[in-house]
């Protein structure tokens, strides 16, 4: 199917052609999360589904914001929004590489012609306790995509383990496509009647959110909403179990929510300089603190497999 | 004799994994095999980034049948001691064998342990290996409980022999044991049997895949040099990256790209650094210009436009990549030129080095001082010394050395000639981080040995300053290696440099001591002004100090913490008193491994440690190696044994008479004839021994006392040095004193051995 398709046009079509794959493969096909991540590991549908017993397969477009990658717009390759592709299925399936290769092919990646590798690439998340084994994945020389065997999830050991595809999509569309500067890039069909790159989309938001986040977002109120956040997180997971109905519903998401806000304020702050090197680290420290402990409360619901429902 | 094939089938391991497994997988199997009972005639290991492969040869098909004799409890021993013996054992009353000895009937159990059949043992003993096996780091996947370096496809075990191959029935984790493997994952994926090792390796050929990695390696080279040798380039020898990049491909397709006429002005060694560290390329040198012009790629597999789609896509990802080097190197350049090596350090000043020992910026200033002392003792002009230690760190500010740490040094060198430095300055940014390791080059130039031995000193005199020695094996801050730099610096030198002195004066330099003493200036001032504020019955308090009464309380907290302040400086202060003979014992230590490296034993070290002047590392290391020298002849073993029965009869003799016998020893009293002629030889060997010592000649001060020789041995087989005259006696005594005195302005001689 996907042979026949050819090469992608556009930004899109890339988008859309890993979105009907992994549909017909048999994921969820999720919508972004509705707040601010640094990639698509922080959605709930990874973090949190990436622990428990019961199976899980969800795809998904995630829009992520590293405010210290900002260039004004100016960069070939760096942006501080941008898109990652995330797949996470539980347990992981054995034929999960032959999946993943299959995705290339749908995009355009013809693994006759191109060297696809996987060297070794372990990663890990201090801000949420989470760490797995796995590859970056080269084509022709070029990393196209994160392949990941979750181990470790907010401190817990993941039982089953689940398997985590990122794609970084300017930069696979970039080279896909053919294009040096991911301005240029055609974002829908360059033959539709209002042809938009990305520049045309995202320049201007390059440049005011690099300004923002470098010279002008208010650091006091940074710190105090991360501070807000953190002790919100903690009320809601302390809070008294049974409210007036006298049902016991633990919070786990909504106090991730707070967790995900303060990773962010974090970033933001990072991005302001005003976070010296020690301090990174017990910042580090206090996220994870909060990933850990919604992580602690989420394997007791029922949708993490416990008993609490 | 069967031969066995084993194959563990896995996802991507990675490259710098599989050495160590392969060898591991050979020695657990193996270890396992002969445990049980089994031999085998050869065994080899190979890997390949989708499996781990081990083939035996020779494997007995089962192992020996066993017998094996306890002794158990007597005959009439209660019924529970048997029950217990039975149980032990596994046998039944009635297959116990009663034999009489000494105190009686007694039971005895006879267990035959028959042989049992090699593809039992090797189930057990692959399953245990697989269970066990040591990886760096492992994984579990999917719902399965099994850890391996990546998921675990399939295993492959299989024995051969007259009859044919079978299987080796083994199940682990839901993954049966079975005949078949498969072949390159694009170019020839399908599963395929196999029923040998020779029909294993000719059908993964076949398959696209070459097993054995140093085929691979082999390979790899030989297409790479060939390549690069047509178009009239040379490959950087790089045995790390060969490995690394035979254990990324099954089925190597070298390619050989240009690089873009816009980067071929970067230093080789970015170029190098580069390629390598992201894109695991190797180098293609124009043997003419020096210049990297050429890289070469390593794909894994054939295509139909003959790579022409690969070459072309990692030339872009290069690009890419030497367009970010390029702009660091361009960038440092502007840098450099309009604010000077100096400017670029700057920042230095916002770097902590240590949270005890301050940022770089003081560690530099610390380094400048003390190569600029060091400078005049290995023939360096002070103010070139100074000004090469102000920039020699200047790069680790850089864009370039911020990308790849590697090239510290290296990119300052480049940069300090840009600034228009002496030549002397630019070397010193490079070498004076060096010897980096035993086997690494050491500076000879003066300027890069003053600075190269200024840092050494003001790492490890930093570290001894706040008591951060190394332990055990921990020596997190690598002053081992410092030392030893230290070490070979002066000595292949020859330099004359007092340690002492520079360690003294580093620990002086140290900031420490400063950093405990701001605060207790400020705490003495603030508590004297309150006490003064607080005699004054009306006062009332400030804004700064609170009310009165928040003041009164105050007090008492500011002293006590004054008190442990105090504490702290007198601790150190206690400490820095014994620092520099701490310090200069670890760098004795470190001699000591040198040297013994060298083939000179610890005593003669020590002889010549405990003679004055050890901290001169040279004149030291000259005394020891013409000590070696003497004891290897026959004359320096022989006087060595003079020497120490001299030794032993005085020591008594002054033992039990209670006094030193030290002086006074006259020719006039000699009785013998072999006693006069000491004394001539004594005074000969006194009149040649002052001058060689004073001018350092060793081996002439040797040549002195080899000639005491033959008269001390005839010596004490003509006389009892203990006569029944007491002035003879005490003459002869005073003789041997002499001879200690004379023999101890060499070397310490009672520290040696035999």
């Amino acid at each position: 199917m996907a042979a026949t398709q050819g090469t992608p046009r556009s930004f899109q079509e890339i988008i859309l052609r890993l979105q009907a794959y992994w549909a017909a493969k048999g994921c969820a096909v999720l919508q972004p999360y509705d707040m601010e991540v640094g990639a698509g590991t922080f959605h709930p549908a990874t973090t949190l589904r990436s622990l428990g017993t019961r199976p899980w397969a969800a795809a998904y477009v995630q829009p992520s914001r590293r405010p210290t990658d900002g260039r004004y717009g100016e960069n070939p390759n760096r942006l501080q929004h941008y898109y990652q592709y995330q797949v996470l299925i539980k347990p992981s399936p054995p034929d999960l590489q032959d999946l993943y290769l299959g995705s290339l092919n749908a995009i355009g990646i013809d693994t006759a012609l191109h060297d696809i590798r996987f060297v070794e690439d372990d990663w890990e998340s201090p801000t949420l306790g989470a760490w797995g084994l796995g590859w970056e994945v080269w084509c022709d020389g070029m990393e196209v995509s994160q392949f990941t065997y979750f181990q470790q999830v907010g401190g817990h050991d993941c039982h089953p383990v689940s398997g985590e595809l990122t794609y970084g999509l300017e930069r696979l569309a970039m080279y896909v496509l053919g294009v040096g500067h991911v301005m240029d890039m055609p974002f829908n069909d360059p033959d539709s009647p209002i042809p938009l790159s990305y520049g045309d989309i995202f320049r201007q938001t390059e440049q005011e959110y690099s300004r923002w986040n470098f010279d002008q977002a208010d650091t006091a109120m940074l710190l105090k909403h991360f501070e807000d956040a953190e002790a919100e997180c903690d009320r809601i997971l302390t809070a008294s179990q049974p409210d007036k109905a006298g049902r016991h519903i633990v919070m786990a998401h909504p106090a991730y929510d707070q967790c995900i806000k303060a990773s962010h304020l974090f970033n933001l702050l990072d991005a302001r300089g005003v976070i010296s090197v020690t301090e990174r680290q017990a910042y580090i420290g206090r996220v994870r603190a909060l990933a850990k402990r919604c992580a602690d409360a989420f394997v007791t619901t029922e949708a993490g497999g416990g008993q609490a429902a | 004799m069967p031969d066995l094939l084993i194959e563990l089938f896995s996802e991507e391991i990675p490259a710098r994994m599989q050495a160590r497994a392969r060898e591991d997988l050979k020695k657990l199997v193996t270890d396992g095999l002969v445990e049980a009972g089994l031999t085998y005639a050869h065994a080899a290991a190979f890997s390949t980034p989708r499996r781990l492969t081990l083939a035996l040869e020779g494997l007995s098909a089962q192992s020996p049948t066993l017998k094996e004799e306890r002794k158990g409890p007597k005959a009439d021993a209660p019924a529970a001691a048997i029950e217990g013996f039975l149980r032990s054992t596994g046998l039944t009353r009635d297959q116990l064998e009663q034999r009489d000895d000494k105190k009686g009937a007694t039971l005895f159990a006879v267990i035959t342990r028959p042989g049992r059949a090699a593809p039992e043992i090797v189930a057990e003993v692959l399953d245990r290996t697989i269970r066990a096996f040591p990886w760096p780091k492992s994984m579990r996947w999917g719902a399965g409980t099994l850890r391996w370096v990546r998921p675990l496809h399939s295993i492959l075990c299989v024995m051969t022999d007259d009859h044919g191959a079978t299987v080796v029935p083994l199940t682990l984790d839901g993954i049966a044991a079975g005949n078949t493997t498969r072949g390159h994952r694009f170019m020839a994926p399908a599963a395929f049997p196999v029923s040998s090792f020779d029909d294993y390796v000719a059908k993964l050929k076949a398959a696209k895949v070459i097993l054995d990695p140093a085929e691979r390696e082999a390979a790899i080279w030989h297409d790479a040099t060939t390549m690069a040798f047509a178009q009239g380039g040379e490959v950087v020898d790089d045995k790390g990256l060969l490995a690394e990049v035979a254990g990324l491909v099954e089925w190597p397709v070298v390619l050989m790209g240009a690089i873009g006429e816009a980067f071929l002005g970067l230093p080789p060694e970015v170029l190098q650094t580069s390629m390598k560290e992201h894109q695991k390329f190797f180098s293609v040198r124009n043997p003419r210009t020096g210049r990297i012009e050429k890289f070469i790629t390593v794909a894994n597999r054939e295509t139909a436009d003959h790579g022409a789609t690969i070459l072309a896509g990692n030339q872009k990802v290069l690009s890419a990549r030497l367009s970010d080097a390029r702009f660091f190197w361009e960038n440092d350049l502007r840098t450099v030129k309009s604010v000077g090596m100096e400017g670029m350090a700057a920042g230095l000043a916002n770097v902590t080095f240590h949270n005890k020992l301050g940022s770089q910026a003081d560690r530099i200033a610390r380094i400048e001082a003390l190569a600029r002392e060091i400078a005049p003792l290995v023939g360096a002009a002070p103010d070139l010394a100074a000004e090469a230690a102000r920039v020699a760190k200047a790069d680790l500010q850089s864009a370039m050395v911020g990308e790849f740490p590697e090239l510290q040094g290296t990119m300052g060198g480049y940069y300090a000639r840009a600034a228009g430095l002496p030549e002397a300055v630019a070397n010193a940014c490079k070498a004076h981080y060096q010897p980096l390791g035993p086997s690494d080059d050491v500076p000879t130039k003066p300027v890069s040995v003053a600075v190269a031995l200024a840092d050494k000193i003001d790492t490890l005199t930093g570290f001894w300053a706040i008591d951060e020695k190394p332990t055990g094996s921990k020596d997190p801050f690598a002053l081992r290696r410092a030392a030893l730099g230290v070490i070979r610096l002066v000595l292949g030198n020859g330099d004359r440099i007092s340690l002492t002195d520079l360690i003294v004066r580093g620990l002086g330099l140290q900031l420490w001591r400063n950093s405990i003493m701001g605060p207790i200036y400020t705490l003495e001032s603030e508590i004297e002004r309150l006490e003064c504020d607080l005699s004054d019955p009306n006062w009332v308090g400030t804004f700064l100090t609170g009310t009165r009464q928040q003041a009164e309380q105050l007090l008492p907290k500011l002293r006590e913490e004054l008190r442990s302040l105090q504490r702290q400086m007198d601790d150190l202060d206690a400490w820095l008193v014994v620092a520099p003979t701490d310090l200069l014992a670890f760098l004795h230590d470190r001699l000591k491994v040198h040297l013994r490296d060298q083939g000179i034993r610890h005593d003669v070290i020590d002889a010549c440690l405990a003679m004055p002047g050890n901290d001169d590392l040279t004149l030291l290391v000259k005394r020891a190696e013409a000590l070696a020298a003497f004891l290897n002849t026959e004359d320096g073993t022989n006087l060595l044994q003079g020497f120490k029965r001299a030794n032993n009869i005085l020591t008594q003799a002054e033992a039990k008479d209670g006094v030193e016998y030290s002086f006074g020893a006259d020719p006039k009293f000699a009785a013998d004839a072999s006693e006069t002629a000491l004394f001539a030889v004594l005074d000969a060997a006194e009149a040649t021994l002052a001058p060689a010592m004073a001018s350092e000649d060793f081996p002439a001060a040797m040549a002195a006392m080899a000639a005491l020789r033959a008269p001390i041995d005839a010596f004490f087989t003509a006389v009892q040095v203990n006569s029944d005259n007491p002035v003879i006696r005490r003459n002869r005594l005073n003789l041997l004193s002499r001879i200690r005195t004379i023999c101890l302005k060499v070397a310490d001689l009672t520290r040696l051995e035999g």
